[in-house]
């Protein structure tokens, strides 16, 4: 099954994995140092983002490296960041909008 | 000032739903009012450079609002707002599809879903937004592509958007 990036990128933990591996590649067992919960469930995580291709592995001796796969980050990246930065704009005015109101009624 | 509020953005793109959360630094009627008063929802819903202008709003259940997003260029784009359900100062419900200028609806359109609530003088708002297809957000996008100027496309941006989190 191919699995879809945004549904992967909608799952906290996994959000904060990927923050994690943009600073540098990682084993599984140096991530799941990171998270309060069992090195089964990160490599959950990380078989998810891999079948996105978000995250990519590599052998290094006898230990996995996970990081990030960059060019699939940029597309969510454009796609996501314009439609939030909509959001953004709106909740911004909204803020000006509030203070505003505010101050006429005192 | 806004900076300490609370900003989360999720897209579940399988289920076709946005979530969107966000705290105000007011109390709650006067954020009831700023999303449900088309006086001051024409200050803030269209993002700058667009403007919002409201042709008429019934706030009530079955009621409507017809609505245009305005392009710097003057392009106008319509829509329109079922309500289908009201919860004062708690939560409200609408279906929104584009439109022509003569109110003739686009489908498929949006479900929103609206929840409010207040503490220690902080309203904090839930969105959920449903999408019949998601081809129709990404058209929302190339919309309002147009209103903005070059946008953040490398990955830092991204990352920092993710750490807030």
């Amino acid at each position: 099954m191919r699995r879809d990036i945004f549904q992967a990128i909608a799952d906290p933990t996994r959000r904060a994995i990927i923050a994690l591996i943009a600073l540098q590649a990682m084993t599984p067992n140096a991530i799941a140092e990171n998270f309060n919960t069992t090195r089964q469930a990160i490599s959950k995580h990380l078989r998810i983002l891999t079948e996105c291709e978000l995250v990519k592995q590599e052998q290094e001796g006898r230990e996995i490296y996970y990081s990030l796969e960059l060019e699939k980050m940029k597309e969510i990246d454009k796609w996501l960041s314009q439609y939030r930065k909509i959001w953004e704009t709106r909740f911004n005015q909204l803020d000006n909008v509030l203070a505003t109101i505010k101050k006429q009624k005192k | 000032m806004s900076n300490d509020l609370l900003f989360d953005f999720t897209v579940d793109k399988e289920a076709r739903k946005v979530f969107i959360t966000r705290e105000f630094a007011a109390e709650l009627p006067l954020v009831w009012d700023a999303f449900t008063k088309a006086e001051f929802l024409d200050q803030w819903m269209a993002p700058a450079p667009m403007k919002a202008k409201t042709k008429y709003m019934n706030f009530e259940v079955g009621g409507k609002r017809f609505y245009a997003m305005i392009a710097p260029d003057g392009t106008e784009k319509w829509a329109i707002q079922r309500y289908n359900s009201i919860t004062p100062k708690t939560n409200f419900q609408m279906s929104n599809a584009f439109a022509d200028k003569d109110e003739n609806p686009e489908l498929p359109g949006s479900e929103w879903d609206y929840n409010f609530s207040e503490r220690d003088g902080i309203t904090t708002v839930k969105i959920m937004i449903y999408n019949e297809s998601f081809e129709r957000m990404e058209r929302i996008l190339e919309g309002f592509k147009l209103g903005f100027t070059a946008s953040l496309h490398n990955l830092d941006a991204l990352l920092a958007t993710l750490s807030k989190k």
